[in-house]
């Protein structure tokens, strides 16, 4: 049972991961119909800025606290600045043009930006402090849950809360709806279709920081190739909620993390990766709506 | 042009840069030492490099615009500069004979170092062709090209290890496993939209990569497999030497096959039904073109290629591993797409010519290479969706009638 536990747990981590860089995804899919693959790089970003803030300050000699919350305001600063470049440089040209075009400009943006920390940085794995201290409280649980993962767990939720409600009670994401059902009729109405799309960047760009640095925190290592597999990963998970809606891309991670942890526990670790993307084929096949997302027909 | 405001703006986008480049450009912590490196002159690098490089962005996308404009106006679409120079025969011939007699005398003229660069650059002429016909004509990205050619430069790795199969036998083995590979991957997802399938099979390529790399059974896992034997010619004993430039005009021959049967497929009925799938499906289902079969055969006929290209890369190389299969390589074979024009075979052989040449010669920035790639997808896909030497469109006039009638080719 113990084992059961302990699977459903880390299954939990997991999934709350995959959820904070899977809002991204949808959020962006959501707004503009594009598979950000550069996304993954954005989180990747996230944390090694992180990395270097807390590095920095390490050795100036601050508090932990204060660099955990420095470092990870500046990770979601320079990664929401990162997405919101990115969207000028490699997908506003490209608004109603081909969507292969729109794509392959995404592919490359990933491909850049992933040589770029290689080349400015190293390609070596570097080692990510652990920043969450051992809570008190959490002594006993100590064998099954670490304290990091409690802090996943909660700025995961907190995190959709406040999506949630920035999604349905405030102007910009009532404008994000709209712009999200018919971006020529939103713009005729009168919303700024550009802000909201970078908004939309900035927001889901931010997000991802986040996750970036909690993860390389509980995981201990970071480089430059970590956003690419996180990125795919967390797509799955937004394809199998059914892309483009909130809630699925929460519901997509926890159910993609909890099979991904038992298959792993249970059967077999050498095809990890593996599982996830014959998961993905199977989704696709049977259900490309996915599980919350609403199946439309192609508009002429 | 350069009035104020315009400077202003460089000078903002500059500064904006700097400041987005800061930490990852400048700031280099050393973790053992418990030093801080921090590298200024890069930032003012960045900030110089951005300054100018506004101006001709910002140069390049009002062209861009004007362009558009201008095409609007005229109602069609102007002949790119190198159509018009092949279309003319008096740039042809002499073009032609000289390209045959340069090809035919390089091996002879060059070191085998550089014939051997020649055959690698061959390589993705075959296989970036096999990979037009999937994305330049079709319209389908498919980011797990690669494990196509797996499993071409596998079957001859394995068939040789295990019942001593010759390159000669091999070849179209390969070829026809890759087709088999293409039809039962693409059965399932080829009834995907666009974006989804560009996931799928790169979903795939990877899955037939660890599968390489786990199932040390069968693969010989991330060791590979060595001493792979280079093609014969009629059991004849070929030195090093001439077995390389007996491998180059082979491929040679390949591409030239390549090229011919491409652009009989392309002016098929097939062929005219790929472009017309790419352009707008539902059209072409109602004008009743069946969707997944033509999709399919687009598929399958590139992974074809793909095949025939891994067998000659496993006899070229003499020795393969997983880590020559992986999603980058679909990428770098995409970019030679792209660059050199989607749907266009001259464009395609050019492509391949400048992406594999060209880091070859220039050593000092081969570890830009793969950065220059992403540059090279993204710049190509903004200002030049058609590539280097575009694809021309067989467009028919529909003339008589007030109106304009701008059909495109079917």
């Amino acid at each position: 049972m113990d084992y059961f536990l302990e699977l459903f747990l880390g299954g939990l981590t997991r999934g709350s991961i995959y959820a904070l860089i899977a809002l991204g995804y949808t959020m962006v899919y959501g707004i503009i119909e594009l598979i950000n693959f550069a996304h993954g790089e954005i989180y990747m970003i996230g944390a090694f800025t992180g990395l270097i803030v807390i590095s920095v300050l390490t050795l100036l000699g601050w508090n932990t606290v204060a660099i955990i919350v420095i470092a990870s305001l500046v990770a979601m600063i320079y990664s929401a600045a990162y997405g919101f470049t990115i969207e000028k440089i490699a997908y506003k040209p490209l608004r109603g043009s081909q969507r292969l075009s729109a794509l392959i400009s995404a592919i490359g943006m990933s491909l850049f930006l992933q040589n770029y920390v290689l080349l400015a940085q190293t390609s070596n794995f570097l080692p990510f402090p652990n920043l969450v201290p051992d809570f008190k409280f959490m002594q006993p649980f100590e064998n099954i849950v670490r304290s990091t993962e409690i802090v996943i767990y909660v700025i995961t939720a907190l995190v959709m809360v406040f999506l949630t409600f920035l999604i349905k009670f405030t102007r910009m994401g009532k404008a994000m709806r709209a712009v999200a059902q018919d971006r020529d009729m939103a713009m005729l109405v009168g919303v700024d279709v550009n802000r909201v799309i970078s908004f939309t960047f900035i927001i889901g760009s931010s997000i991802a920081a986040l996750g970036g640095v909690l993860v390389s925190s509980h995981i201990g290592q970071v480089n430059y190739y970590v956003g690419f597999i996180a990125g795919i990963k967390a797509f799955v998970a937004a394809v199998l909620g059914g892309i483009g809606s909130m809630p699925g891309a929460v519901l997509g991670s926890l159910v993609l993390g909890w099979t991904e942890s038992f298959f792993t526990g249970y059967i077999s670790s050498d095809y990890e990766d593996v599982f996830a993307f014959i998961f993905l084929v199977l989704i696709l096949i049977f259900r490309p709506a996915g599980i919350l997302g609403r199946s439309d027909t192609d508009k002429v | 042009m350069m009035t104020f405001q315009e400077i202003k703006k460089s000078l903002l986008t500059a500064l904006w840069f700097m400041f987005l480049t800061f930490p990852i450009m400048v700031i280099k912590v050393n973790t053992i030492e418990k030093t801080i490196e921090w590298r200024w002159w890069r930032m003012a690098g960045i900030g110089l490099g951005i300054f100018f490089l506004s101006f001709l962005w910002r140069y390049l996308i009002r062209r861009k615009e004007a362009g558009k404009k201008k095409a609007e106006i005229a109602g069609e679409e102007t002949m790119p500069l190198a159509q018009r120079l092949l279309s003319n025969p008096r740039f042809y011939m002499p073009g032609m004979v000289a390209t045959i007699v340069m090809v035919v005398a390089f091996p002879f003229v060059f070191s085998l170092y550089q014939t051997n660069i020649m055959i690698t650059a061959l390589i993705y002429v075959v296989v970036g062709l096999g990979l037009n016909i999937v994305v330049g004509l079709a319209g389908l990205l498919d980011l797990g090209y690669v494990a196509f050619y797996a499993v071409g430069a596998y079957s001859y790795a394995l068939l040789n290890v295990h019942y001593g199969v010759t390159f000669w036998m091999a070849l179209p083995i390969g070829a026809a496993l890759g087709f088999l590979f293409g039809i039962l991957l693409g059965f399932p997802v080829l009834r995907l939209r666009g974006d989804y399938l560009a996931i799928v099979t790169l979903g795939f390529g990877e899955i037939i990569r660890l599968v390489l790399e786990n199932w040390n059974a069968f693969s010989f896992g991330p060791s590979g497999i060595a001493n792979i034997p280079k093609p014969g010619l009629f059991g004849l004993d070929l030195n090093l030497h001439q077995s390389t430039i007996f491998i180059y005009f082979l491929m040679i021959g390949l591409a030239l096959m390549t090229i011919f049967v491409v652009r009989r497929l392309q002016d098929s009925r097939i062929g005219r039904a790929w472009i017309a799938l790419r352009e707008d499906e539902v059209a072409c289902q109602a004008m009743g073109i069946d969707k997944t079969r033509t999709k399919l055969s687009a598929f399958a006929l590139g992974a074809t290629w793909a095949g025939m290209g891994g067998v000659v890369f496993a006899a070229k190389t003499t020795f393969i591993n997983p880590t020559s299969f992986t999603i980058w390589e679909s990428i770098i074979i995409l970019c030679v797409v792209v660059l050199g024009g989607m749907g266009s075979i001259l464009g395609v052989i050019v492509g391949a010519l400048i992406l594999i040449l060209l880091p070859e010669y220039l050593r000092t920035f081969s570890e830009f290479r793969m950065l220059i790639f992403g540059v090279i997808l993204v710049m190509m896909m903004v200002f030049r969706p058609g590539g280097i030497i575009s694809d021309v469109r067989r467009t028919y006039k529909f003339e008589g009638l007030g109106r304009k009638a701008k059909d495109r080719s079917e």
